[in-house]
């Protein structure tokens, strides 16, 4: 059995980038994400937009290691969204108090206008 | 289906990476057989995973095993027919009444970052009980359909 998470990593402008999840967010998965993560910051991007629309399922050991990279953005002024996820991912999310810090969207257009300022 | 027929099934899985995933498929067939909602399947799963995560990683059971259980069974004359999961081990067990609460806020501030897992099983599941002693430790979590 595997479920290695691949992530696909866009840039849609030099301001923010859309990191694309399939797969299982586990310690493995959460340091797969945070290399990409790490990577862009840098580069000098801080706006990240987690896109879980693949990630059907989550342990809070990857969700610790999504604080990290949460804890890192906010040290530089960046932002981190979420958007497309299950709704057992975004109850454990506001289990968890991580929407007090990102914000949550239910698609990436409402959360990419937030990542760059153009909406509340 | 109005009334439910009991269900049981148990499971034993290594302690090794990714064997939590195994469980969850348990969760999911008894959770379509009861007619139990999609979202309430996969809150079981994931208070699985975590309780999985919690033996494999804290509790040092020296057989490298978890024992789980399913039950599908029904409370005559209560909350009706439910879905219980037991999750245990044969590890050094732990004080349920000492596990601090974790905090988002003293998270971001501080290396910890982890200590989620019973937050997260007891918020997504409608009752849990957690028995514990040097002789291991089990998890018994229901969800109603």
């Amino acid at each position: 059995m595997s479920e290695t998470l691949k992530v696909i990593v866009d840039r849609p402008d030099a301001t923010v980038a859309v990191l694309r999840t399939d797969g299982y967010i586990n310690n493995t998965g959460g340091e797969e994400i945070a290399k990409e993560a790490y990577a862009l910051l840098g580069s000098g991007v801080n706006r990240l937009l987690l896109d879980l629309e693949k990630t059907k399922i989550v342990n809070s050991i990857g969700i610790s290691i999504l604080i990290e990279i949460l804890e890192k953005l906010l040290d530089q002024g960046g932002k981190l969204a979420f958007c497309r996820l299950t709704p057992t991912i975004e109850k454990t999310f506001q289990i968890m108090g991580l929407a007090q810090y990102a914000r949550i969207f239910a698609a990436p257009e409402p959360a990419l206008a937030w990542l760059r300022g153009e909406s509340e | 289906m109005t009334s439910v027929e009991r269900r049981e099934v148990h499971l034993t899985i290594p302690v090794a990476p990714e064997m939590e995933i195994a469980a969850t498929a348990q969760v999911a067939a008894l959770g379509e057989w009861m007619e139990m909602s999609r979202d309430k399947i996969d809150e079981v799963k994931m208070a699985v995973v975590e309780a999985c995560i919690n033996a494999f990683e804290h509790s040092a059971t020296p057989d490298r095993k978890v024992e789980l259980s399913f039950r599908v069974e029904a409370e005559e004359g209560g909350r009706g027919a439910y879905l219980e999961v037991d999750v245990a081990d044969s590890g050094h067990g732990f004080d349920p009444t000492r596990l601090k609460t974790p905090e988002i806020a003293a998270a971001l501030r501080s290396s910890r970052k982890r200590g989620w897992g019973i937050k997260i099983i007891e918020s997504l599941m409608d009752d849990v009980r957690i028995e514990s002693s040097e002789h291991g430790t089990r998890i018994v979590m229901r969800k109603y359909r």
